[in-house]
């Protein structure tokens, strides 16, 4: 498994003598991977989008037969009804296929195949037949994963955060094998997504290409890169964590059942160790992708671009600290938890850092709104959004109040769908035409982003309300609280906001779709954009670059004064870019 | 502007952008990862042992301190066979690295099987995995690291025999050091469980 990783560099000497099965189904060239997986998250987006529908309507409608529901068997919704145990496995099935199967691949999978090796200058990853792997072991991943959802006794109900000792003793919840597969699917989730990171942090480290400086390296690479740190530092601990949790269930251990003198907090703090780090592979992807497209979009070099560096770095760092702050209602001790408050708090710093230059990348800059960028704007202003409400649960004597209430399930919404999902979308208009050498469509692409900002907001803003008014999270009908009934008509309003915002995606789908169809052919450089990877075909070949390219100039070196274009691609020699000025 | 790429692939230059080989640096990220995991199942072993007031039986009374010693003893000179392997690779010594290896692959193999035995012996006796805490840690923190030996056993066998057919002659012998990294890495695992499990 060892010796084998190094004898996967060939040098391929024919580019297309590659079997079908070798070019597009085993395939060792990342930007086939990368565009494996967009297909597999997009996939698994929707799945995660549909059971939300499923969530949405018990919310709005409780006891009310959901549209086609009859079609589901009578113990899952008996009458079309969604049954409580249904709902809260709709709830637990619901954040794990978007935050492992849909987001996190969304972002890693994609962007970081795709991208790292085009946008530093390498014909591939450093272990091409260990990136396939990554990719093959999603397969049976999400294959047990959605199995679960068919077993007897159903999915797993214990939250995505599957907490002892519910999630470990059958008898608390009726669940047997869902709670298995779940586990056995996150192991393997774990084995794939390491292998992935440990490819993109060689890579990053070994492979950029002549005149490719660390500080010369565009920020979604950096952002790509630290990503893969923490992935690689926290993963295992969840996947020691998940282990232990299905020995539990399976061969009689006790390690989080206090029947046994095993401790229930621990599997708290190891969940949350890795699930804090896991917050920040959720975003610091996005803000690399925002970063690139907002200083193209702008036409303005990157405000801050080594600060932006440091400050992902910085919140990487801090990202490791602050576990304690998902715990703050266990039980721990109250000057543990100030420690950890201050800790969470400290980050808004580092994020204030990126905001700030953000805005400052665009202060006087010369916007072009197209939909990549305008979607990288709604990137921006929803994490600002999502950051602040943040401080709201960090500082402990607010979260006491707030915690497991709809306040939070509005927070985590607005960093990840209004955060990372939006700079995916932006990451996904902007790098098609690099993918698949066709244009999408910008009219289709400025609907489906004003539809989708619209709902999106519709859904999530009323949930900080909810939540604050003391709507619990996971509740399976608040209608049968008194305090909660006069708030009811929030709950309508934001299912029927969910509903429109689930039919906005399909925008998307269709623009997708008919792009590839018979989209146009995009421009060899459309977005005028200054990285390496709009110096070869689209799609490029197998290998990248004919020649091993050198860099001579840093990212972003938009509107340069003097230079004859308002772009100086990075490999382009120094000498040609006096000419142009002369 | 640039010229387009054609469709000719070039070889990654074995040495990459920072001076070390490729896959030597990704082997030692991978053990990054690996120091990770173990952390995980000690870290939740000392808070179970230390961090409660779960009774804990004195280690000694379950389990055979000595053979498993002189089981570390085996597995250790399998790290000193592996330092043997590897300079004999450096002067392209093909039957000194073949050597070697093998006994690498010998010791690592009668370590796993040693502990077979060490397993069949426990179970007997009846002390299992639900054998309270300690049973729990003790199955879980040895079987992963067995489950380690293993994995490099397969991987030195596949090793060795690419060494007889001469795979590592004239130079290339990369192969040896990375694998021989993760039998390191693996060696000192054990050293860390056998102090902590066995003998504290």
């Amino acid at each position: 498994m060892t010796a084998t990783a190094g004898a996967a560099l060939p040098g391929h000497a024919h580019a297309d003598d590659r079997s079908f099965v070798r070019k597009y189904v085993f395939s060792t060239d990342h930007k086939i991977i990368g565009i494996q997986f967009l297909f597999l998250s997009l996939f698994f987006l929707l799945v995660g989008g549909l059971l939300a529908m499923g969530i949405r309507w018990q919310l709005g409608f409780p006891g009310q037969p959901m549209p086609l529901g009859g079609w589901l068997p009578q113990g899952v919704a008996p009458g079309g009804v969604v049954a409580p145990k249904t709902y809260i496995g709709l709830v637990t099935m619901h954040g794990t296929f978007m935050i492992f199967f849909a987001v996190m691949p969304l972002l890693v999978g994609v962007f970081a195949n795709y991208l790292i090796p085009l946008k530093i200058g390498a014909p591939d990853m450093a272990f091409p037949r260990l990136n396939m792997w990554s990719f093959w072991l999603m397969i049976p991943s999400g294959l047990l994963m959605t199995a679960s959802l068919f077993v007897l006794g159903g999915s797993a109900v214990a939250g995505w955060t599957v907490y002892a000792p519910l999630s470990n003793v059958p008898d608390y919840t009726g669940v047997h094998l869902g709670q298995q597969l779940w586990c056995v699917s996150i192991v393997i989730f774990g084995a794939s997504s390491l292998l992935g990171s440990v490819n993109y942090i060689t890579t990053v480290i070994n492979l950029r290409a002549p005149g490719m400086t660390w500080f010369r390296l565009p920020l979604s690479v950096w952002a790509l890169f630290i990503t893969a740190v923490l992935a690689v530092l926290a993963v295992p601990v969840l996947a020691g964590a998940v282990i232990m949790l299905l020995f539990d269930q399976t061969i009689g251990t006790h390690f989080y059942l206090p029947a046994g003198g095993g401790q229930p907090l621990m599997w708290q703090h190891l969940f949350w160790f890795f699930g804090h780090p896991e917050v920040y592979i959720l975003i610091l992807p996005a803000m690399g992708i925002a970063s690139d497209v907002i200083a193209n979009g702008a036409r303005k070099p990157i405000f801050g671009y080594a600060s932006m560096v440091w400050a992902m770095v910085a919140i990487a760092f801090l990202g490791f600290v602050v576990w304690g702050h998902h715990m703050f209602q266990s039980g721990m001790n109250p000057t543990l938890a100030s420690a950890f408050m201050v800790s969470t708090i400290v980050i808004a710093v580092p994020s204030a850092i990126k905001v700030f230059n953000w805005l400052g990348t665009l202060w006087r800059g010369s916007i072009h709104f197209t939909t990549p960028m305008l979607n990288a704007l709604a990137f921006v202003s929803m994490f600002i959004i999502g950051g602040l409400s943040g401080i709201f649960m960090a500082s402990t004597p607010v979260d006491m109040y707030i915690h497991g209430t709809y306040f939070i399930v509005a927070h985590i919404h607005y960093v990840l769908f209004g955060g990372s999902l939006f700079a995916i979308y932006a990451g996904i208009y902007f790098w098609f035409p690099k993918m698949f050498g066709k244009q999408l469509d910008e009219r289709l692409g400025k609907v489906h982003f004003a539809l989708t900002f619209v709902f999106y907001n519709l859904t999530f803003f009323p949930m900080h309300i909810l939540g604050v008014g003391g709507e619990m999270r996971r509740i399976y009908d608040p209608t049968v609280y008194e305090y909660l009934r006069p708030m009811q008509p929030i709950n309508v309003f934001i299912t029927v906001s969910a509903f429109l915002l689930f039919t906005s995606q399909l925008v998307m789908a269709w623009n997708i779709v008919r792009t590839l169809a018979r989209g146009k052919q995009a421009d060899l450089n459309p977005w005028r954009d200054c990285g390496l990877e709009w110096t070869v075909a689209s799609p490029p070949p197998h290998g990248n670059f004919a020649t091993t390219p050198t860099v001579y100039h840093g990212p972003y070196e938009y509107s340069v004064p003097g230079a004859a274009e308002d772009f100086i691609p990075v490999n382009q020699p120094p000498a040609q870019v006096a000419e142009t000025r002369r | 502007m640039t010229a387009h790429a054609a469709a000719a692939p070039r070889e990654v230059a074995p040495q990459g952008s920072v001076g070390v080989h490729t896959q030597k640096l990704g082997m030692w990220v991978f053990l990054v990862s690996e120091v990770m995991f173990f952390t995980a199942l000690i870290g939740s072993y000392i808070i179970l042992r230390w961090g409660t007031n779960a009774e804990w039986p004195e280690p000694r009374t379950v389990l055979a301190i000595p053979v498993t010693a002189l089981n570390t003893f085996i597995l250790i000179c399998s790290s000193v066979s592996m330092v043997k392997a590897y300079a004999a690779a450096t002067r392209d010594d093909q039957a000194g690295l073949r050597k070697w290896l093998l006994l690498t692959v010998l010791g690592g193999a009668t370590f796993v099987t040693v502990q077979a035995f060490e397993y069949h012996h426990l179970i007997e006796k009846g002390f299992l995995p639900s054998s309270g805490l300690f049973g729990a840690a003790f199955y879980t923190m040895t079987g992963f690291h067995g489950f380690h030996v293993t994995c490099g056993v397969l991987s030195m066998i596949w090793v060795t025999i690419r060494a007889f057919r001469g795979k590592y002659a004239g130079g290339k012998f990369q192969g040896i050091e990375t694998i021989g990294l993760y039998w390191h890495f693996v060696d000192l695992v054990w050293i860390i469980l056998f102090t902590i499990v066995y003998l504290i």
